[in-house]
């Protein structure tokens, strides 16, 4: 079957007429599934337990089985349940905005076309979880965006869906907006805290500063990203079963996946997660509509550009159970991977934050690595050493093979680099994020690399033999 | 000369801090509204800001010189700042970013932000806007601008030249 948009969380935001404000968000059913959730009685199971509203909504959520659309999906009925909610502390909710992994512009558009879809989902996940404050962390850049949400914030006050006693539930909260300022590492969960408290973003380690535990003001804490929230509302109208149903076991849900680069149409398509393969996002005339004409595909960045490239043409191997309940390896061409976090996962990638960049025959591959190392030696914080200095290291390199001054060791000299900065050797996965790229890009197009270094050398060789001779 | 915030931003930013359980948590709002104000962040402005948050000057001096968004030097009254990430990069925003220079006279090769000498325009290149289906993008101060081809860069920089 073709694969088709599932349209979910944008069911209506690109509907002609569908505007940012409140009347029109309840036109369409907005704010139904809060009232639908501060309504729950609590619910006695068939073991006798007492499950409180707050639990039940957890519980749907955790039966959901979403994950989270950030980049690591991560369980996010996993991470609520991690949360301390002994501690006597508050527990802060802050919703990631910060959408800042290249190739990703899919909360952009739930901010800027549907912003009460996202308050609603914030103040359900808030209700769920006991929290009476929550921010959203929106990168600087958003400026309309972070205008938006505050007119949305101060509709939903007045209407009574923020604020004191909500809906006369006797539930308080109060989101406020929070400007981030241009820094990347700001969406990784522990430097957004740091951000959030009035500091530099550098990452905590973990142990011990887990957010669930000590988070924002060394409280509790969840951060989620603007889509899974959304999701979180469509949960508890479905039920957490019934969400399940969509997409594939273990990649519940839809997702929006984000296309770019050198495609037909490049663009943003809601899809049932596992649904839609690598092939179909991007050649189906009903997504990318298929490369440029007379192109032939070089490469697929599968997961916002801290992923591992695929190769086209290359083959993967995917484990698999038979009808007979054995193991199976299947192997399929990368395109034929179904577009889920686990699949590519197991490709050795990952989704990431869903964001899909397409490079075709025409792209110098060096200067394609050589722009994504230049935004990561940008982007570190500069609290680890190997990342600090590697990112720069690989960047240098990188700009000087674009330049026509590499030598034939590049290609070996960029592995080793990459090679040293993750495995456990930095405080956050921004090591790993910046040497990915790094050692895919490097791996399978190794020979173009080396020719290209090698051409250099050769050149300058000449030339100054050349300038000796005269 | 003493820094004087005029009544109205100051309310407007004690506002901004109410929102947070400690006061520390609002700097980067204070930098914002300040310099959305003021143009760019002085030794002064960065001063105010630490003695209304209860910090010392490095506290905030620090954020400044992190954060890509700040500055301490003013720019043109119209600052375009052309995405310069994989996926535009790939749908033409250095030709734009030569385009840009060009047109305002401006040296394309040098390194880092550049202005007009009449102090109307910066040009600089920044990190990934996150909109890379429409790419190239850039923004002329708080304004977006998505899909900009070479022609709409011309009548971009005609809206803001007349």
């Amino acid at each position: 079957m073709p694969a088709v948009e599932h349209r979910l969380i944008l069911k209506h935001a690109d509907t002609p007429g569908y505007t940012p404000d409140l009347a029109c968000y309840q036109r369409h059913g907005g704010y139904d599934v809060l009232k639908k959730a501060l309504a729950l009685a609590p619910k006695t199971t068939p073991d006798g337990k007492t499950l409180s509203p707050q639990e039940q909504l957890r519980q749907e959520v955790t039966t959901s089985g979403l994950r989270g659309r950030g980049g690591a999906g991560f369980s996010c009925g996993m991470k609520w349940s991690l949360v301390d909610r002994k501690s006597g502390k508050p527990i802060y909710l802050v919703c990631n905005a910060d959408e800042s992994e290249p190739g990703t512009f899919k909360d952009r558009q739930i901010i800027y076309k549907d912003p009460h879809q996202l308050l609603e989902g914030m103040i359900i996940s808030s209700f769920a979880n006991d929290v009476r404050l929550a921010y959203i962390y929106i990168r600087g850049e958003f400026v309309e965006g972070a205008k938006i949400l505050n007119r949305a914030i101060a509709e939903a006050r007045a209407a009574g869906f923020l604020g004191r006693n909500i809906l006369a539930a006797g539930f308080d909260l109060e989101i406020h907006v929070h400007r981030g300022a241009g820094a990347y590492i700001c969406g990784e969960e522990t430097g957004l805290i740091e951000s959030l408290e009035g500091k530099r973003p550098y990452p905590r380690i973990k142990p011990p500063y887990f957010p669930a535990v000590l988070g924002l003001y060394q409280c509790p804490t969840i951060v989620n990203n603007v889509e899974t929230l959304c999701h979180v509302k469509h949960i508890v109208a479905m039920g957490g079963a019934e969400y399940a149903k969509l997409g594939t076991p273990n990649n519940t849900g839809t997702r929006i996946v984000c296309l770019s680069g050198q495609v037909q149409r490049p663009g943003y398509f809601e899809v049932e997660v596992g649904k839609a393969t690598l092939r179909e996002i991007i050649f189906d005339p009903a997504f990318g509509g298929g490369l440029r004409d007379g192109r032939k595909l070089k490469t697929i960045i599968p997961g916002g550009v801290s992923s591992k490239v695929f190769k086209a043409g290359e083959k993967v191997k995917l484990k698999g159970r038979g009808p007979d309940g054995k193991e199976t390896v299947n192997e399929l061409d990368v395109l034929d991977l179904p577009y889920d976090f686990t699949s590519l996962m197991a490709a050795g990638s990952m989704s990431g934050s869903g964001a899909v960049i397409v490079l075709d025959d025409s792209t110098d591959i060096v200067a394609a690595l050589a722009n994504i190392s230049t935004f990561f030696a940008h982007e570190s914080c500069g609290q680890c050493t190997p990342c600090r200095e590697g990112s720069l290291w690989m960047s240098k390199a990188l700009d000087r093979l674009t330049h026509g001054g590499g030598r034939a060791q590049d290609a070996d000299y960029l592995a080793k680099i990459a090679d040293n900065i993750p495995g456990g050797r930095t405080i956050c996965a921004f090591g790993e994020a910046c040497s990915w790229p790094v050692q895919s890009f490097v791996g399978k197009f190794k020979d173009e690399f080396a020719a290209k270094g090698a051409a250099d050398q050769a050149r300058r060789q000449n030339n100054g033999q050349a300038a000796t001779k005269t | 000369m003493t820094f004087a915030v005029p009544a109205n931003l100051e309310a407007e930013i004690d506002e901004l801090v109410s929102h947070y359980p400690q006061k520390r948590s609002a700097s980067l709002m204070v930098l914002h509204a300040l310099q959305d104000h003021f143009g760019y962040l002085t030794p002064a402005a960065m001063e105010w800001t630490a003695a209304k948050l209860g910090l010392q000057p490095i506290n905030v001096l620090e954020l400044v010189t992190f954060y890509p968004m700040f500055r301490q030097q003013p720019v043109g009254r119209f600052h375009l700042k052309i995405c310069r990430t994989l996926s535009c990069a790939l749908g033409g925003s250095h030709e734009l970013h030569r385009q840009l220079c060009a047109k305002l006279g401006l040296d394309a090769h040098a390194h880092g932000a550049q202005t007009t000498k009449d102090g109307r325009f910066t040009v600089e290149f920044v990190e990934c806007l996150a909109s890379c289906g429409t790419a190239p993008v850039m923004m002329v101060n708080d304004d977006f601008y998505e899909g900009v081809t070479p022609q709409k860069a011309d009548e971009i920089i005609g809206k803001y030249t007349s």
